[in-house]
């Protein structure tokens, strides 16, 4: 029956991905109007389901007049390209790493784990805070900053998966055969640890979401005009006790997005029989 | 009252599986009863749902499960509790980890007594430590202190022992108390039990696959095979005289040193044990044994060679 | 034992020099401080007063040792903005965060363990479908937002809390609940895979083969042993709640030390700045370390080497 309801979440988990990577890569298709055009004499019209609901805009409009539709749609985009540059970024960081600590052991294994301990104990959105407070926010230099500081997990799965695999007996007979490292790394470490990491790449999107999120909301994210989630969530904070579905709307997209991705990243797992902890 | 455990007709279900089909036994105070028989016949499930301590999923039906004439089957899980350490203690198998690795082994021997006696932290310490010197533990007094992980193999089953009598039981059950340990150790380990027993006067359910050990400490043997227990006799009688085909299959297995020959082939059973599926019918044995008939295919007759001998066979 | 405590304790000490280096080198990452500081308007003397009076002239290394020697001695130099000692911001401020923290993990203890016992005994049933459901969803919650509703639940449509500021200790209590959400999920998995696997142990079937009464099983004997790593875990996500706590004190208006941290960012305040993060690392490391001497303490089998 566990089972059962994994395939249920997970299935719901894989529509709301799909729907999500549809609204980001078909966005410019999908809105019916720019969503960085204002309109500041219809601001803050009210979404269809309330009464004086203006027609052209399904959801409203945001307090400089934008459609709130688009707006939110355009954020998905936005949303996804972060949590996927990220996770790539730090999982390409996070992965070296893991893999030659636990490959090779000894002293690199004790640097790499080293390196873990040190990353693991700076708040990261704090240092993320400060960069772009410093040197002016970016989308590059968020992806950036976040990528080299999210590869903890990736290092740390990587680096015990490598281990459990290095001990097995096909690496000792590869080994035996004559194979180079580096031609048992790619052909016997990397395929069997690959499940793993598909698993734990899909939690790390959504924890990229979620810090994007979170760093826009304070303002120091993805800078204005682009309308990420955060920051639509931070613009409709003034008027929140007049108007809540302003901050109920992004705030529900972001959620269920994050759901989605976690309840599809936890089937894998299951489906992998994988592990996210060391 | 002398006879201290009854089972009859016990039958052991998890899920679809029959895991015993119909175990009959008795213990009587003072006598050392063997349930023996290979890995998987049933005879540790058997043992442990007399405690009732088997997992959830598996379901427990008998003619008769008495313990001093006080039917068990009916007996709600508090009641179990208060015989559970008290009356009827059990040790099991594997002493590395049959103890709590974050208590000292005086509070594990303690709570039980405080727990069915009410008995104080300084009288239950008292009794523990008298105990583990009765089982042959050197410096009681610091063993209380120590915790599991101090202790060796041998040790950690002596405490068990040590800590199964401390309310003063009336029957002790004991899966397969050796198993685990060395060879040297099973020996001071049987003996001691067999002391015991004799000194405390207790009735001792003993489960084992060793017939070695049967033939030691047993008074009375009982031979399960997938699921049912096929022969039943005084320990002398089975081995003078065997009467099923499995009995007397094992029986041929036991290298005799002195008996056995060097130009003939070590006695073995052939075949292996079969599974059983809900539906199954007469003798689980008859794949394997040189006497079945077509007759063994239907329900088999339980017959009587002695005044306490039984056994499960057309053939008499 | 003792052995290991050094080896860790020497770890602690290299991973703090290593984010002393960070911070420092996050601070300088704009380039030239004395601009920043200077402000807009300033022309290239104003720019040249200031780099000599902030003693930015001096090669980086030198800056560097002279901040690093100081730090260690509790000494953390002076705020630009606030024109006091940045140890005393720290001081005044450290109060809330801590007050907060500790909040968050008290709130996220009482819902996460009985969730986990409850869910490891009932294993497989609908309660424990439940407890799966919380504990995804709580993983999936953005803090900021849930905030902001709970702020207009509870503080606006209910009034029963205040939305902000630290005047009385009910303003910790949505703030606590936001912070618990972001450890509950990993704490209540965590219990109850430990408790699992602690019922299903052989030392469990003795306790009851005792007769002990089902309470004594699972809360003095099962949970026990279960409560090991998650008490360390916990330790740990204190740390992470403490260093994280930037984004809820800014929602809610608490004057804590990440309120602190964002305020100096905001101001080009780069002492406290790279202090906060020093400071929150040295906390995190600290906390690490604790786990470890609680999981010794708790574990009987780690004590004797």
């Amino acid at each position: 029956m566990r089972r059962g309801w994994r395939n249920a979440g997970t299935w719901f988990g894989a529509a709301i991905v799909g729907a999500a990577a549809f609204c980001a890569v078909f966005a410019p298709l999908l809105v019916p109007h720019d969503p960085f055009v204002q309109d500041i004499p219809h601001r803050l019209s009210v979404p269809f389901w309330m009464a004086g609901s203006d027609p052209q805009h399904l959801l409203g409009t945001d307090q400089l007049g934008r459609d709130y539709l688009a707006r939110l749609i355009y954020g998905c985009r936005i949303s996804m390209l972060v949590g996927i540059t990220v996770s790539l970024t730090s999982g390409i960081i996070g992965i070296t790493l893991g893999v030659l600590g636990g490959f090779l052991g000894g002293k690199i294994d004790d640097a790499v784990l080293f390196a873990i301990t040190t990353r693991l104990s700076i708040p990261v959105v704090l240092v993320a805070l400060a960069v772009a407070g410093l040197l002016g926010s970016s989308m590059t230099l968020l992806v950036l900053t976040l990528g080299l500081l999210q590869w903890d997990r990736f290092a740390v799965v990587s680096r015990s998966t490598t281990m459990q695999v290095r001990n097995l007996d096909f690496v000792a007979a590869a080994w035996c055969a004559g194979c180079s490292r580096l031609r048992i790394l790619a052909r016997e470490v990397l395929p069997n640890i690959a499940s793993h990491l598909v698993v734990v790449a899909t939690l790390e999107i959504a924890l990229a979401i979620l810090l994007e999120a979170a760093l826009s909301f304070l303002g120091l994210g993805v800078p204005p005009p682009l309308p990420s989630w955060g920051l639509m969530i931070s613009e409709a904070k003034d008027y929140m006790f007049f108007s809540p579905w302003v901050i109920m709307i992004p705030g529900i997209t972001l959620f269920v997005l994050v759901l989605g991705i976690n309840l599809l990243g936890d089937g894998l797992r299951d489906l992998f029989g994988a592990r996210t902890q060391p | 009252m002398s006879v201290l455990l009854e089972v009859e007709k016990l039958e052991i279900n998890f899920g679809p599986t029959a895991a015993v089909r119909g175990a009959s036994l008795t213990v009587q105070r003072g006598e050392t009863h063997c349930l023996v028989g290979e890995s998987g016949c049933g005879k540790s499930v058997t043992a442990l749902s007399v405690m009732n301590l088997l997992v959830k999923n598996a379901t427990r039906r008998a003619a008769k499960l008495a313990f001093q004439g006080e039917d068990l089957l009916s007996l709600s899980d508090a009641g179990m509790a208060r015989l559970r350490g008290n009356a009827m203690a059990m040790i099991f198998q594997e002493p590395m980890t049959s103890l709590n690795p974050a208590y000292t082994v005086g509070s594990q021997m303690t709570e039980v007594l405080r727990r069915h006696k009410k008995a104080s932290q300084r009288a239950a310490s008292d009794r523990a430590a008298d105990l583990l010197a009765r089982v042959g533990i050197t410096a009681p007094g610091m063993r209380l202190g120590q915790f599991p992980h101090q202790l060796s193999g041998g040790l950690r089953q002596r405490v068990m022992i040590a800590m199964a009598l401390m309310c003063e039981p009336q029957l002790l059950i004991a899966d397969e108390p050796t198993t685990a340990l060395d060879v040297t150790v099973q020996a001071q380990i049987l003996r001691l039990l067999a002391n015991l027993q004799r000194d405390l006067g207790l009735g001792l359910l003993l489960i084992t696959h060793d017939l070695g050990i049967v033939a030691r400490v047993a008074t009375r043997v009982s031979v399960m095979y997938a699921g049912e227990v096929v022969e039943s006799a005084p320990t002398a009688e089975l081995f003078a005289n065997p009467k099923h085909p499995y009995t007397q299959g094992l029986l041929r297995c036991v290298p005799v040193p002195g008996k056995i020959r060097r130009d003939q082939p070590l006695g073995s059973i052939p075949g292996t044990v079969p599974r059983i599926g809900p539906a199954f019918e007469g003798c689980a044995f008859r794949e394997r044994c040189d006497f079945a008939d077509a007759t063994c295919a239907h329900a088999v007759p339980r017959h009587k060679a002695g005044p306490v001998h039984d056994f499960l066979c057309r053939l008499t | 034992m003792l052995r290991f405590l050094v080896r860790r304790l020497i770890v602690a000490l290299l991973v703090t020099a290593t984010v002393m280096v960070l911070a420092f080198i996050l601070t300088r990452l704009s380039g030239d401080l004395a601009i920043s500081i200077a402000g807009p308007n300033a022309t290239q003397a104003d720019i040249e007063t200031v780099r000599k009076a902030y003693g930015l002239d001096r090669p980086l290394i030198v800056q560097f040792f002279d901040w690093a020697g100081r730090a260690a001695t509790g000494d953390l130099g002076d705020s630009y903005f606030f024109k006091t000692s940045v140890s005393s911001l720290l001081a005044e401020r450290m109060p809330v965060t801590l007050t907060l923290g500790l909040t968050g993990l008290l709130i996220a203890l009482l819902v996460s363990l009985p969730l986990g016992i409850l869910g490891a005994v009932r294993e497989n049933t609908a309660f424990d479908r439940l407890v799966q459901i919380v504990a995804v969803l709580g993983q999936a919650m953005p803090s900021f937002w849930l905030g902001l509703i709970l702020m207009i639940v509870f503080g606006l449509w209910l009034g029963w809390l205040p939305i902000s500021g630290t005047d009385s200790w009910q303003s910790y209590i949505m703030p606590g609940v936001v912070l618990a959400f972001s450890a509950i999920p990993a704490l209540t998995r965590l219990t109850r895979a430990g408790m699992i696997q602690a019922i299903s142990s052989d030392y469990i079937r003795t306790a009851r083969a005792k007769g002990l009464t089902r309470a004594s099983i699972l809360l003095k004997h099962a949970l026990r042993n279960a409560a090991i790593p998650v008490v360390a875990i916990a330790a740990v996500q204190l740390g992470f709640m403490l260093g994280g706590s930037i984004v809820i004190e800014q929602v809610f208006a608490l004057h804590g030390v990440g309120f602190l941290a964002w305020e100096s960012i905001q101001k080009n305040d780069f002492p406290v700045v790279q202090s906060v993060v020093l400071v929150l690392a040295v906390i995190y490391v600290g906390l690490t370390m604790l786990a470890d001497i609680l999981n010794a303490v708790l574990d009987p089998r780690l004590r004797s080497s």
